[in-house]
């Protein structure tokens, strides 16, 4: 708990010395999620990725909300907070702000998240808290067995809404680089390769890192994400997002639109030098947040990857060096020293 | 001319003026030279909640009543001896509390046909009968503060500023303060404007002369040094109080206090004074909401800190849900509630007691908790320090309840050294106990309170939430048995504290008495007040102050049945009392005023004198 930091985000975080398996990870807890959940594919993945990050498990900790992912925690062998609805960044923001040497991960959902916690995420990720955020995206209430939520397609005839939802769904990429997220990516629970590439990414990133993870819910929103599953149409509505290239799909690419604007074309009809090349790591969020509505209204073209990537302070790192500049001017506190500032008389 | 010196005991002066006539200023000042020359002193600022209100009127009047006294002395008075109006806004705002015969010392330049009629007087109170039984001073302060700085480089509108400073002379001479504090303090507050300094200082002094030579002021007063128990004094508010306390518990601990919190009257100045001391390696968070300002405190203490969320009343409202996840993942949190006025928005800056109940019971399902409060503005360091002993000792959630009247009220302290401090450490576990496996609600049969296993220690990874947790392993239970018996382990571990308090005491320096009044919180000043004068009338009467709610001291139940009749005041509907009849079935008589204000001295001693008849 030194308050002297060596350094930024992971790599205050102890390393361990023994090699660690997928094994090490796994909680002595029998797993109780419906067979067939796509939590499952996350949880494989996540606990067979994080022994390559190298870290103390007893470093680890895993923070969650209410719903179905939120049961998360009790399945890692390392430190973790199942908590309330939608307080877990809070909760988690106090732990990371007050313990560097932590690698803190929050495992929330669609209405854990966007709805009773919209507050605490958008906050979390403008103040850029070492945080690793992998929001499990259903698009339904799962553990209260079947409302909409507010990822929710418009009209969604569920057990609270039999005549269709009425309300505009967010879209979490879009609402998070608004808030000006400094890490902000989308997967796919049944695509381990591309899942665990993007929480080492995540891992690594210094602040806040926002993951959604579009996971299906096969009791009460089955196959939400079958397009980006299907063979036959994957390759051609999946526009891959790496930093660097150009942002196409088998089919498709993005150009910048005459109107100012970008828009999606058919691959073929372009010039490989019209086609957006993907910046990452560009200051300015706009361009992230185009990319962010390419899927607007009825995934047509769904972006996939880490729309933006950009290296600012951490809140975390900022509130150590004000402890320290604060030792740095006038010494450390002295409880006599303080008690007796001021104007003070003496009696007897 | 020879001026008269009268000898007085104690004084109330209230000072009262436009929220932007720097009434409070006025206060701290006269307060700083009091407590300098040794008087014991209690303070109330009394400001409204609008940050401006229109210039003049009745909404915007701010006042600041300071009692002095050549004795020890419990509450910042009852009535004002001397009442001093920068307006008429002020005058009328506060002349229902002056009693016949005190002295109304009035800035008769602002009494214009315009300012009487924005207050409803239809004549010059200053100039008909309608103040004949008190003693009235005109004094034009306002012009003879332009007269005074009529030298200086300033606009009139500026020199007019400084007429709070010629009030503050006037006064200081009146009741014979030392002047070179002030003096001090203006050169400081003002370093970077010398101009201004000078003037005020000009100001200041013009109105102490004005005193010693004009005939509107025949006497002058003194009042004798107070003896007090020997030791380094400061005068100290409740919210800094508590703050110092939070920092001593800090340091008490040796944990690093993380504080997360949201803005709200009257409980932002903890938030203030604690940011001001990074270098204690204190962490502020002023968090998106209340939520988060309990949740970021709670995930700190998870790992390791001290956390504190400061708050009022509805700031818990919302905060409750978090508190009960406190209560049930058995970890160290102080939640301080400076009680207002409510329900709902009700009066922010208005003093109250009704939260009671709410720090009790407004959680779901079975949650205790202890609860501390604080019984006068200097007792909040010594009651956020017992509530961070109990936090850490038993893991839990303490409620701190302090209030308005606390919080901005003011009183000598006799400053502890950090060596009279309890120590309230507590160890870490650091290995498994259960053989080779870690059970992190294995609890210690003396406290029944579980390790405290922070995230970095190897080979005690566990999991913790709001989820029932099975007896020692703490792995989610659904089991009817260990529900019932986790509820009572909980409900036990707080019930198990009565045997860590002290007893409650009663004094009752002459025996005998068949009457106890009993209280909590800042009713102790008043009551013991009210005590004095029926003592000193010969009559007779027991009393005793609770500082810890729940549990209640262990011989609660045995004072309380000791007496004929037991008299509890309270600035609520009854919430104490309801707790203790249905604990105790001890029929206890209730005094309730719920006005936002303090209870006055002579109110309660008159009730009191009611019960003692009544035998």
């Amino acid at each position: 708990m030194s308050e002297l930091l060596n350094g930024r985000g992971l790599s205050l975080v102890p390393k361990s010395d023994a090699k660690q398996g997928m094994k090490d990870y796994k909680s002595d807890q029998e797993v109780r999620w419906c067979p067939g959940c796509g939590d499952y594919a996350i949880l494989a993945a996540v606990q067979s990725f994080v022994p390559e990050l190298g870290l103390k498990r007893e470093n680890m900790v895993f923070v969650s909300g209410i719903g179905c992912s939120s049961r998360f925690p009790y399945y890692m062998n390392t430190y973790g907070f199942h908590s309330i609805h939608g307080r877990a960044p809070a909760i988690a923001t106090g732990l990371a702000a007050s313990r560097p040497d932590l690698s803190v991960w929050v495992i929330t959902g669609d209405g854990d998240s966007l709805s009773i916690g919209g507050n605490h995420l958008i906050h979390a990720l403008r103040r850029n808290v070492n945080l690793n955020i992998l929001l499990f995206n259903n698009r339904i209430y799962g553990l209260t067995k079947g409302q909409y939520s507010p990822t929710s397609e418009v009209g969604k005839i569920t057990k609270s809404t039999p005549m269709g939802s009425l309300d505009k769904p967010f879209n979490p990429i879009s609402l998070a680089i608004g808030a000006e997220a400094s890490f902000v990516a989308r997967t796919i629970d049944s695509d381990r390769k591309h899942l665990q590439s993007v929480l080492r990414e995540a891992a690594e990133h210094n602040g806040t890192s926002l993951v959604e993870i579009y996971q299906n819910c096969n009791i009460f929103n089955d196959g939400a994400f079958d397009q980006l599953k299907d063979p036959e149409q994957r390759d051609d509505i999946t526009l891959r997002l790496e930093h660097g290239q150009p942002i196409v799909s088998a089919s498709k690419a993005v150009r910048r639109a005459a109107d100012g604007g970008i828009e999606v074309v058919d691959r073929a009809s372009v010039a490989e030098e019209e086609i957006l090349v993907h910046d990452a790591h560009r200051a300015d969020p706009s361009l992230a947040f185009a990319l962010s509505r390419l899927d607007e209204p009825a995934f047509e073209h769904v972006p996939i990857g880490i729309f933006r990537s950009v290296d600012r302070p951490s809140y975390d790192e900022q509130m150590a060096a004000q402890l320290e500049e604060a030792v740095a001017q006038r010494g450390p506190g002295d409880l006599d020293n303080l008690l007796l500032a001021g104007d003070t008389w003496r009696i007897g | 001319m020879t001026k008269q010196v009268q000898q007085l005991d104690r004084v109330i002066i209230r000072f009262a003026g436009d929220s932007g006539d720097g009434m409070q200023l006025t206060g701290d000042r006269f307060t700083a030279g009091t407590a300098e020359f040794g008087n014991d002193l209690s303070t109330l600022p009394n400001f409204p909640a609008e940050i401006r209100a229109p210039a003049g009127t009745l909404p915007g009047v701010s006042s600041f009543q300071l009692h002095f006294a050549d004795h020890d002395i419990l509450t910042p008075g009852d009535a004002p001896n001397v009442l001093v109006a920068m307006n008429p806004a002020a005058l009328k705002a506060n002349l229902g509390d002056l009693p016949r015969g005190a002295d109304i010392i009035a800035n008769t330049d602002e009494f214009t046909k315009r300012n009487l009629q924005k207050v409803g007087y239809e004549a010059n109170p200053l100039e008909d009968d309608s103040l004949a039984e008190w003693r009235v001073h005109p004094v034009p302060l306002t012009s003879l503060t332009v007269k005074a700085l009529e030298g200086f480089d300033l606009s009139k509108k500026d020199a007019e500023r400084s007429k709070n400073m010629f009030a503050l002379g006037l006064l200081s001479w009146l009741y014979h303060r030392p002047t070179e504090a002030t003096i001090s303090f203006l050169e400081t507050k003002f370093a970077k404007k010398p101009d201004i300094a000078k003037a005020n200082i000009a100001a200041f002094t013009a109105g102490w002369n004005y005193g010693e030579t004009t005939e509107s002021f025949s006497v002058s007063y003194e009042i004798k040094p107070a003896p007090l128990p020997a030791g380094v004094y400061r005068n100290i508010s409740g919210n800094q109080a508590l703050a110092y306390g939070l920092i001593a518990a800090s340091v008490q601990s040796k944990l690093p206090l993380f504080l997360g919190s949201y803005p709200i009257t009257p409980a932002s100045d903890i938030l203030h004074e604690l940011s001001k001391h990074k270098r204690f390696g204190i962490r502020t968070f002023q968090a998106e909401d209340e939520i988060a300002g309990v949740g970021a405190a709670l995930g700190a203490s998870f790992g390791g800190a001290l956390g504190v969320t400061t708050t009022s009343g509805p700031g818990v409202a919302l905060k409750a849900e978090t508190i009960g996840l406190a209560v049930t993942t058995e970890l160290p949190l102080i939640v301080v509630d400076v009680q207002r006025a409510g329900p709902s928005t009700g009066m922010p800056t208005k003093t109250e007691q009704t939260d009671l109940l709410m720090a009790m019971y407004g959680r779901n399902g079975e949650s205790p908790l202890p609860i501390v409060a604080a019984m006068s503005p200097s007792d909040c360091f010594d009651a956020a320090v017992e509530a961070a002993r109990l936090a850490v000792k038993y893991r839990t959630p303490v409620m701190l309840l302090s209030d308005g009247y606390l919080a901005n009220g003011s009183e000598p302290w006799r400053v502890p050294s950090a060596a009279e401090l309890p120590d309230i450490s507590t160890a870490f576990a650091t290995e498994p106990n259960d053989g080779e496996k870690f059970l992190p609600f294995k609890r210690d049969p003396e406290t029944l309170a579980r390790p405290w296993a922070i995230p970095g220690t190897a080979g005690l990874e566990h999991r913790i939430g709001g989820i029932e947790k099975a007896d020692g392993t703490g792995n989610i239970s659904y089991d009817p048995d260990n529900h019932d018996r986790m509820v009572r382990l909980r409900q036990a571990k707080i019930d198990g504290i009565a045997k860590d308090i002290p007893a409650l005491e009663v004094d009752d320096p002459d025996g005998g008495a068949r009457v106890l009044v009993l209280g909590w919180g800042s009713t102790y000043g008043p009551i013991a007040a009210a005590v004095r004068r029926i003592r000193k009338a010969g009559g007779k009467v027991a009393q005793a102050h609770l500082r810890h709610l729940n549990p209640l001291p262990a011989n609660t139940g045995e004072v309380l049945k000791s007496y004929d009749k037991v008299l509890l005041p309270e600035i609520n509907l009854g919430q104490l009392a309801l707790l203790l009849r249905a604990r105790f079935l001890v029929d206890i008589i209730s005094y309730n005023r719920v006005r936002g204000l303090p209870f006055k001295a002579e109110e309660l001693a008159g009730v009191i004198q009611d019960v003692i008849d009544s035998e």
